[in-house]
């Protein structure tokens, strides 16, 4: 394989992920994120987590790189829980 | 439970703790070092350079048995154009000499050996465990909960890392702000170690360190290259506030960057294994919370948001070390408990921690005028192109066609402005 652009998904999918199915570690409001007009998670999450569909504000937890970006900068306080995942479950990396 | 209550707590095996828990364990303390990977470093991120004074610190010779990657002799910045690029290439082998100046890192690999040599000097090493919150009683914090668990201890460090959810939880400090912080994303891109060498002109065991601007769609940022053994690490650490009002997203502006023609010809042919992101304390000694003590517990690391970036120097994991070592320090020299907190804002002051900080405190004043990012770069490489372009054409001027480029790009106001910020910044 040689240098190529990559999609988050693309590049994601390179990471070691053991997804904690039915535990979110970050969960949203999405009441709270229709009001918000800042809407910076939309561009600032590494992964891509936070997307936009039919108008509403949505986030896959899976892929997370835990680093804590949405939650600094969320302004509204849609992001209503931010932990690191359980044990043993989440992201880890092996060569960063 | 006696049995169960432990000098020292120590959240967090990165540079931080495992420096902390590795003094107070050779000194004989009882300390448990928790770490939420499943190994030390499994959690982590860096550019990442490593300044060696810091491991020197803790143990003359440390160094040398630490899976360090190379030794950084060449400090090169760039400055980008669309398509061009200007480079400043300063090579200096003498930063490789005697005990070299700074190693290029990776964090999976460094702190589970730094864990690993806390743990041989006896700390107990818990892997896989992720601390809830801290336990207070009579207005002490006495020890950590994990689940249902508790866990005692005298004096518990917070090396949680930026998000310091311990010290949070704790009372001491609230969240770290946007303005405060870098968001950094990179890339883990393998290359053979022969290509690295060739394409960055250096030995096997020597790298190079390299700044860039100019590649974050004015975005004040900057992107960093690293060379390891076997790969690079490229990547770039973007102010978020401002990365949040432009319309593109981060991960796209990287893959912008790895693809300009000038980063390319050094990555081709290289393999992208991983894909990183972290948050970095970015506004040095201002953003550091006022308290980092409090009744049983002290805040080292990237959690007491200690970093020094001059863009052209960028420390985090050196200081963090300094850090652990000062809080070691303190819970080595007093009997008494309330004196801990106090003697470690001594330490840190003495192992000149602090005075390295405030040294450089309007330092990040420079990164908030918006023209570093976009014009000084462009400005750079259309002189260049000025300079260097000849098509039997009679030329401009040399001075003229100098000023027609500036004047392209910046107004007369705004050098004067730009020129006082960074005088009075520096």
């Amino acid at each position: 394989m040689s240098i190529k652009r990559l999609s988050p998904e693309e590049a994601l999918a390179l990471n070691k992920f053991s997804v904690d199915e039915g535990h979110p570690h970050i969960v949203i409001d999405k009441a709270i994120c229709a009001r918000c007009s800042d809407r910076a998670c939309l561009v600032v999450c590494p992964a891509r987590l936070y997307r936009l569909k039919d108008g509403q504000i949505s986030f896959e937890f899976a892929g997370c790189l835990e680093c804590g970006t949405c939650r600094v900068m969320c302004s509204e306080g849609g992001v209503t829980s931010w932990n690191y995942p359980r044990a043993s479950f989440g992201v880890t990396y092996r060569g960063s | 439970m006696a049995d169960d209550k432990f000098d020292t707590i120590v959240v967090g095996a990165g540079p931080a703790g495992c420096a902390c828990a590795y003094v107070l364990a050779r000194e004989g303390k009882n300390v448990l070092l928790v770490e939420r990977g499943d190994s030390a470093g499994a959690k982590n991120v860096s550019g990442g350079r490593l300044y060696t004074y810091a491991l020197e610190m803790i143990e003359p010779g440390m160094y040398q048995r630490a899976p360090l990657q190379r030794k950084i002799v060449r400090e090169q910045i760039m400055l980008l154009g669309e398509r061009t690029a200007t480079t400043i290439d300063y090579f200096d082998p003498s930063f490789g000499k005697k005990i070299p100046q700074s190693y290029s890192v990776v964090r999976a690999k460094l702190d589970e050996w730094f864990a690993s040599e806390a743990e041989a000097k006896g700390a107990m090493l818990a892997a896989g465990v992720v601390v809830d919150g801290v336990v207070e009683e009579n207005g002490r914090i006495v020890g950590i909960r994990t689940g249902e668990e508790e866990m005692r201890a005298d004096v518990v460090v917070a090396a949680d890392g930026i998000n310091s959810l311990i010290a949070r939880r704790a009372g001491l400090f609230p969240d770290v702000e946007g303005h405060a912080v870098g968001v950094g994303v990179k890339e883990t891109i393998e290359l053979p170690d022969s290509v690295i060498s060739s394409r960055f002109a250096v030995k096997d065991d020597e790298g190079a360190a390299r700044v860039a601007i100019g590649c974050t769609d004015g975005i004040s940022g900057g992107a960093f290259l690293y060379t390891n053994q076997g790969s690079v690490s490229l990547g770039i650490v973007f102010n978020p506030e401002q990365a949040a009002k432009q319309g593109r997203h981060i991960h796209e502006i990287l893959q912008d960057f790895k693809m300009h023609p000038a980063i390319l010809a050094l990555i081709d042919g290289g393999t992208t294994v991983e894909y990183g992101a972290h948050l970095v304390p970015e506004i040095g000694y201002r953003g550091i919370p006022e308290k980092l003590h409090r009744e049983g517990m002290v805040v080292v690391g990237d959690a007491a948001r200690f970093g020094i970036n001059t863009g052209l120097i960028i420390r985090g994991m050196d200081l963090a070390i300094v850090s652990g070592l000062a809080a070691a320090q303190a819970i080595l020299g007093t009997s008494s408990l309330d004196e801990v907190g106090p003697l470690y804002m001594r330490k840190l002051e003495e192992l000149m921690l602090l005075g390295e900080e405030r040294a450089y405190q309007n330092f990040h004043r420079i990164f908030e005028i918006p023209r570093v990012f976009r014009e000084v770069p462009k400005i750079a490489n259309e002189a260049m192109q000025f300079l260097f372009t000849v098509n039997g054409q009679i030329p401009t001027p040399m001075v003229h066609g100098l000023i027609d480029v500036v004047r392209r790009n910046v107004t007369l106001g705004q050098i004067v402005a730009d020129s006082w910020k960074a005088y009075r910044s520096l």
